[in-house]
């Protein structure tokens, strides 16, 4: 993400096509796997990505929208530069990951599925990261923080605050 | 066919092993209730009202998706079954918007009569409901989601159609059917085929409703309102006062619409007429020029707008005729107003129209005659619409004697004309004419069964008159015209000369303004078949066969238009089309806050 | 293997990499070179141990010893003193926690492991994935090889399977022999075998951890099945959130193709099998078999109803068998070791081994894998270690959102597929989430509806609005707004959700209520009479407040207190907390050394 963020739309636009290509003409059965990898490229999937894939897959406008808002994974709007997710798994939620998304949220002062202002930070709410040893558990970017107390919260945004 | 038995509320009975427990049921003779099932087009066991125990199984099953297997025992009656359709049906409507008062459903909707049926007296389950939209933006379709049942039945509708302007959108409880972004359908490549209102069990999809438009200029003194109906009308406005299906009313359909107060009353079939004889010498001329061929027929909106949105490169292949009715309309107000001594700007054209999409057609700016400074038609309305006008201005419409139009300046019509609202009718009115002037004779023969039926969603025949072949072929649906022209975009279908696309499938008759039928009566019918059976029908026992027959017509010609593609004529009944761009980044600027 | 005198095995699981062990393992290497070891001892990265709660764990052979909470610091004191003196770093093998005033490790440990027996996890933590000569050098592939120096019949291979009483671990329990024997039977020019790794159950990581620990089992497993029902192309549905399994799995993948176990003449034997990767995409719907099969063919997950079930008509529509990862981690054991050997674990309807992720209030979090009949009590005392900070057992959750829960009066419940059912939940994945005194069972029903009702996929009526009703009747009731008719209107939604909903999500979806309504009905009826939630868990009935007579000015509180509710004078005037603001976080009670915060 910190990476695609820096190339200009032309660029971005550019990469888009070399992916799109690859799979042009294959029909629906590439669709998840073109929106996954136009996703990685271009940060998220704006009307622009969405009718050069439909084009490519021969698939109507309507159809990819329709994918693209079934799975969470995907997204119509671009996230923060730094994306935190809270885990709400069961094992984090029953050791107390309620109060860590609460801190978070009013830290940001965004709610669950927001951006800040100066499009630095979005919360996510996930499910189950596979880190339940850690629970509670939060992702910011690729970095997993485990064992979270509320208190905790601050200091650890404050580090990506400053960079 | 392979056979099973099956025992359904202890009604033995063989049946087809491909079919569902549902069509088992029905052939026993049991009714299953049903919501999201449209036979043919949407079999995904979504609403769960149909759902029935089968002996042994064990969960219930959904008898419209689940297969029978031999020696199969179902109860469709279990307290089980009930409780559950029961409250399934309470959460359906704790979800939904429920003024059935003021619902364009109201009598005609397959949740009310389920919730009538099963006697909901209180729903207990009430809460949030999901978020909706209502949109009359286009001049065609309304689509208030609040109804909307999420049943996917117009979803599956418009891919049928090969188009998938709607989709289910988001997911679980926000689920919604809509284009991309949810945005109007007046900014989504639709083409108001009107498919998916057919499809709609509910009040989520209708037209534009234009009554009052029409109630306000037939009560204006100062207008002068002038009516025509297209062919399919006839075919189907009957099954809007209860009458079979494939009951032709074409005498108390001119008589209701002359007891509701028009000025004047013709047929579309007049402009049918003048349209062959207009599409016909363009298509000889095309032949004899070597012009751009194949030609293909132009009297069907939805299909323009699908050529617009999805194939521009044949723009230039399409007739450049208007459709009857908007030909109808500028000699109404042309040849007509002169005939007449009426100004045109005070005479009102309503068109009665099987189409959603003509609404739109009527609106567009090609249809405006800047000369005369009006339009080629005011209102259209959809046989629904008209239905409800007569219901309103309380004519027993039933008992009515027959009627016909007016005769006078524009009133005849030929059994070539009726049969355009069937897929087919165009091509074989078109072959009547051409083949008379190639052949340079009256032809005796002139049923070409060939391009008749709905078997196949695309017809071919290869026609010799004298020393000329003419190939031509027939696509209803516009799914059916997709495949047709990706085949000739590739070069894998042969040379045609002539091609008739029809958007809805069947033609015209099963356009998206005719009546609603409910998914369970068209278990066991095919609208297609049955409705035009009563335009061949009519067909048969009009004087005139041949549109080159028409007097009128001729008469039109030799007092005002000179010649068919007369410069005139041109100018008042030929038109030209547009290239329309999918989703152009200005549809989103309403909806896009980021 | 054998060159070596040492072999340092870290793990690098999910949990162990979040706490830092690509770092341990880049300053061991650097200290290994350091002090000329490089050629002594081998650093052998793994899979999860299972006792990710420890981690980073790091293990040296041949001793054996076992370090836990492993930092990057640590270790320079682990080679100078261990690797090169051969004393052991007490240090990192005993632990105090504040919890229990310190665990034993090497004894908690071997209580861990005593009761497993690790069938599915066998190379999870023994070899390293990343290595296929590893696996091989495990045993690994000989299963398969075996079929063809046997020169065995898909059928034998199904026979053995079926033999093995193997059931699907992915939540159904289905006879995995069986499906296999259907999808045999069907003619067909195209078929396919798929994997399920969409893990949604939020709260596990089984099939995570074997993908991390032991990619090439599945594989190996996957062209057995391949053989077994005549098809040619597989694919594995994994997890987009799972991107270091997703790696190895590409790694093992791209190891297979090379030595030929992947390919158009596998071991010569003209069998042909490849493996493709799809990802998920965020939807835990697509776990169910129907909904994955979509969601690869490149189409909203939307279960569709069954019949036709997969065996016949699958993915694009031919026939397929779907099974879960940890079953297929099984297959390559019961092909090479035989189906008697298999079944002579487990109780009479449920065979071998089932693995476990032991999260929540428990002492010991992480990977189990025990044998089918153990019991409840052994999982949550003896391998589990009990409930932290000396609270009382309430229940344990299994089988995620389509689960129920098991209280106390059944800890002495054999696990299996039919007792858990028996006793109101179900075996589910393999999440098991131990719950204490302080879990609010309204809260958690709600917590998993929560969960269903984000997790539904819309299409049929009863789930996607019935579940949004149940909610909204648990939400009301956990604000203090509930009446008694909601209790019975609960039931009776979750009945009719039950019988009418198109998938098992839809069908399970309300047996996280219907379990506790059935345990722990009293809970229900205290939140909606007495407007009490016992353990304080429910914010619209709880209230904090501080004792002043307890309190000691001190101001902490205040300090922590996001919405600065909370004002009083610094050692002059006792601190009071302004309901009306107050969010009912639990900060100020947390920071309060003197307990003057209470919770009402
Ligand atoms: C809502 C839902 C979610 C499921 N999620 C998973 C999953 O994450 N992993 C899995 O292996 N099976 C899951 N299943 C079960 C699968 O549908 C299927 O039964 C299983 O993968 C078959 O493999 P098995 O026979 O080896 O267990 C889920 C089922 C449902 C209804
Ligand atoms: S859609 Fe049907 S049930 Fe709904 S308001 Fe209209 S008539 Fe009533
Ligand atoms: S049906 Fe009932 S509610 Fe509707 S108008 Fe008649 S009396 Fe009123
Ligand atoms: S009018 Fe036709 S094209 Fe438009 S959404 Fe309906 S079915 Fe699709
Ligand atoms: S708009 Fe009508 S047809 Fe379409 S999903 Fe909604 S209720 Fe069904
Ligand atoms: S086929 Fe007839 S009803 Fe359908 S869009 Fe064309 S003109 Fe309208
Ligand atoms: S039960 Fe739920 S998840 Fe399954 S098909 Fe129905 S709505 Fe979708
Ligand atoms: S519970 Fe949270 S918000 Fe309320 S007083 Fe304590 S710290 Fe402040
Ligand atoms: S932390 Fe405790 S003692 Fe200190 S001011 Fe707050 S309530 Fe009083
Ligand atoms: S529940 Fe949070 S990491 Fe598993
Ligand atoms: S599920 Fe059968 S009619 Fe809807
Ligand atoms: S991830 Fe390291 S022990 Fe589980």
């Amino acid at each position: 993400m910190a990476t695609t963020t820096r190339l200009t739309h032309d660029e971005k636009i550019n990469k888009l096509n070399k992916v799109i290509d690859k799979y042009r003409g294959q029909g629906r059965k590439v669709l998840m796997q073109l929106l996954q990898e136009a996703q990685a490229v271009y940060g998220y999937l704006p009307l622009e990505v969405q009718r050069m894939v439909a084009d490519a897959l021969d698939l109507s406008v309507a159809e990819v929208y329709g994918v693209i808002t079934f799975y969470s994974f995907f997204s119509l709007n671009p996230k923060g530069d730094n994306q935190i997710s809270v885990c709400m798994g069961t094992a984090c939620y029953v050791k107390g990951a309620q109060a860590v998304l609460d801190k978070v949220i009013s830290e940001l002062g965004i709610q669950v599925g927001e951006c800040t202002q100066d499009g630095r930070f979005s919360i996510h709410a996930c499910r189950c990261v596979g880190a339940c040893g850690l629970a509670p558990v939060m992702m910011i970017n690729e970095n997993v923080y485990g064992r979270l107390t509320p208190d905790q919260i601050p200091e650890i945004l404050a580090k990506y605050k400053e960079a | 066919m392979d056979k099973v038995n099956v025992t359904i509320d202890g009604i033995k009975i063989e049946v087809p092993a491909k079919y569902t427990i549902l069509e088992a049921a029905r052939s026993a003779g049991v009714k299953i209730p049903t919501l999201c099932y449209l036979k043919g087009i949407n079999e995904i066991g979504a609403c769960r009202v149909c759902l029935v125990e089968v002996v042994g199984g064990r969960s219930l099953s959904a008898a419209c998706v689940t297969p029978v297997t031999e020696g199969m025992v179902v109860q469709t009656q279990t307290p089980r079954v009930r409780n559950t359709r029961r409250s399934t049906l309470e959460m359906i409507l704790s979800d939904h918007n429920r003024d059935c008062l003021a619902c364009i459903r109201n009598g005609n909707c397959e949740l009310q009569t389920l919730s009538e049926t099963y006697g909901i007296r209180e729903i207990s389950f009430e809460g949030t409901k999901s978020p909706s939209q209502y949109d009359d933006v286009s001049a065609s379709i309304v689509r208030d989601s609040s109804k909307c049942i999420a049943c996917g039945r117009c979803v599956a509708a418009c891919q049928k159609q090969g188009i998938s302007v709607l989709s289910f959108i988001n997911r679980g409880f926000e689920t919604a059917i809509g284009p991309a972004y949810d945005i109007s359908m007046a900014d989504a490549p639709c083409i108001y085929c009107g498919q998916c209102i057919i499809a709609c069990p509910v009040g989520a999809l209708h037209e534009k409703e234009d009554d009052e438009r029409v109630w306000n200029a037939i009560m204006d003194p100062k207008k002068h309102v002038v009516v025509q109906v297209a062919p399919a009308v006839r075919a189907a406005l009957g099954e809007c006062f209860g009458l079979p299906i494939g009951t032709r009313v074409t005498g108390k359909m001119f008589a209701a619409l002359r007891r509701l107060g028009f000025d004047k009353i013709y047929d579309t079939n007049f402009g049918a007429d003048l349209t062959i004889m207009e599409e016909g010498t363009e298509l000889l001329n095309r032949i004899k020029t070597g012009g751009k061929l194949p030609m293909i027929t132009s009297c069907s909106p939805g299909w323009i707008r699908f050529a617009e949105f999805y194939y521009p490169d044949f723009l230039d292949n399409l007739s450049t005729c208007k459709s009857p009715h908007q030909m109808e309309g500028a000699i109404i107000k042309s040849y007509y107003a002169e005939k007449k001594g009426i100004d045109p700007k005070d005479i009102f054209v309503v068109s009665i129209m099987p189409c959603t999409s003509k609404k739109t057609e009527a609106d567009r700016d090609e249809m405006f005659n800047p000369s005369l400074g009006v339009r080629d038609v005011d209102a259209v309305l959809t046989t629904r619409e008209i239905s409800r006008m007569i219901k309103q201005a309380g004519i027993d419409f039933n008992h009515l004697p027959d009627e016909g139009p007016d005769q006078d300046l524009i009133g005849e019509y030929t059994g070539a004309a009726v049969i355009f609202g069937a897929t087919g009718g165009v091509m074989e009115a078109a072959l009547r004419t051409v083949a008379d002037i190639l052949g340079e004779q009256d032809l005796p023969a002139i049923e070409y069964q060939a391009v008749r039926g709905v078997e196949s969603l695309i017809k071919e025949a290869e026609i010799e008159i004298g020393e000329h072949k003419i190939r031509v072929a027939v696509a209803h649906s516009t799914a059916a015209a997709r495949k047709l022209l990706d085949d000739i975009r590739d070069g894998s279908a042969p040379e045609y000369h002539f091609i008739e696309i029809m958007g809805c499938s069947g033609g015209c008759v099963c356009g998206g303004g005719q009546p609603q039928i409910d998914a369970q009566t068209l278990m066991d019918i095919d609208l297609r078949t049955a409705r035009a059976q009563a335009l061949y029908e009519e067909d048969v026992i009009m004087p005139e066969r041949k549109s080159h027959k028409n007097a009128d017509v001729e008469k039109l010609y030799q007092e005002f238009l000179e010649q068919p593609n007369s410069h005139k004529a041109h100018a008042l009944l030929h038109t030209h089309y547009q290239r329309r761009e999918i989703y152009p980044d200005s549809v989103l600027q309403s909806n896009d806050t980021e | 293997m054998d060159l070596y005198r040492t072999h340092v095995l870290i793990c690098s699981g999910t949990n162990c990499t979040a706490l830092q062990s690509p770092q341990i393992i880049e300053t061991m290497e650097k200290q290994l070179k350091r002090h000329g070891l490089s050629n002594e001892v081998k650093i052998v990265q793994t899979g999860c141990f299972g006792l990710c709660d420890d981690g980073p764990i790091m293990v040296v052979y041949p001793e054996g010893v076992m370090y836990y909470h492993v930092q990057p610091d640590d270790v320079a004191e682990i080679v100078t003193e261990h690797l090169l003196k051969g004393r052991f770093v007490k240090r990192l093998m005993t632990i105090q926690t504040s919890a229990t005033g310190g665990k034993n490790y090497s004894a908690e440990s071997s209580k861990f492991f005593a009761k497993q027996l690790r069938i599915a996890l066998r190379n999870c933590g023994n070899i390293n994935p990343e290595s296929i000569d590893e696996y091989i050098g495990n045993d690994g592939y000989f299963g398969l090889a075996k079929i063809f120096r046997e020169k065995m019949k898909p059928e034998d291979v199904i026979e053995e399977i079926k033999m093995s009483g193997l059931r699907g671990r992915g939540g159904g329990g289905f006879p995995t022999g069986l499906k296999w024997e259907f999808a045999a039977r069907q003619q067909s020019e195209q078929k396919y075998v798929c994997c399920n790794a969409d893990e949604g159950d939020p709260g596990a990581f089984m099939d995570r951890s074997v993908l991390e620990g032991d990619p090439h089992s599945v594989i190996e497993a996957m062209i057995i099945a391949g053989y077994a029902i005549g098809a040619d192309q597989g694919y594995v549905y994994v997890r987009a959130e799972y991107p270091i399994a997703i790696e190895r799995l590409k790694i093992a993948i791209e190891q297979a193709k090379q030595y030929g176990l992947l390919g158009n003449d596998i071991l010569g034997s003209g069998f042909a099998f490849d493996i493709g990767i799809r990802l998920g995409a965020g939807a835990f719907v697509c776990g169910e078999e129907t909904a994955l099969m979509r969601s690869i063919e490149g189409k909203r997950g939307n279960p569709t109803p069954r019949p036709p079930f997969p065996a016949v008509k699958g993915l694009f529509d031919k026939p397929t068998i779907l099974n879960n990862v940890e079953t297929y981690a099984n297959i390559p054991a019961i092909m090479l070791k035989g189906a008697d050997w298999f079944s002579s674990y487990g109780t009479s309807r449920s065979k071998g081994t089932k693995v476990f992720a032991l999260g929540g209030k428990i002492n010991n979090v992480g990977l189990i894998e025990i044998p089918m009949g153990t019991t409840v009590r052994e999982v949550v005392y003896d391998i589990g270690g009990g409930i932290p900070d000396n609270k009382a057992f309430k229940a344990v959750q299994t089988g995620g959102p389509s689960g129920g829960c098991i209280p106390a009066s059944m800890l002495d419940t054999p696990i299996d597929y039919d007792n858990l059912i028996e006793a109101g939940s179900m075996m589910g994945s393999g999440g098991m989430i131990v719950m204490d005194e302080d879990t609010c069972m309204v809260d958690i029903a709600k917590f998993f509806l929560e969960f269903t009702v984000e997790e539904s996929c819309g299409k049929c009526a009863p789930c996607r609005i019935g579940t949004r009703r149940m909610l909204e009747i648990l939400e009301k009731i956990t604000e203090g707004n509930g009446i008694l008719k909601d209790i019975d209107d609960l039931e009776r939604l979750a009945v009719a959700i039950r019988e009418g909903s198109l998938c098992g999500l839809g069908q399970t979806a309300p047996n996280p209520v219907l379990s506790t309504l059935k345990r722990f009905r009293e809970e229900y009826v205290e939140h909606v009479v007495d407007k009490k939630c016992r353990c304080g868990v429910c914010k619209g009935l709880t209230q904090y407040e501080i004792i002043s007579d307890l309190c000691k000015m001190c101001g902490l509180c205040a300090k922590r207190c996001p919405t600065n509710c909370i004002s009083g004078v610094l050692g002059k005037e006792p601190f009071v907390i302004d309901k009306s603001q107050c969010i009912k976080c639990g900060a100020c009670m947390q920071a309060c050394k003197f307990k003057a915060v209470v919770k009402r």
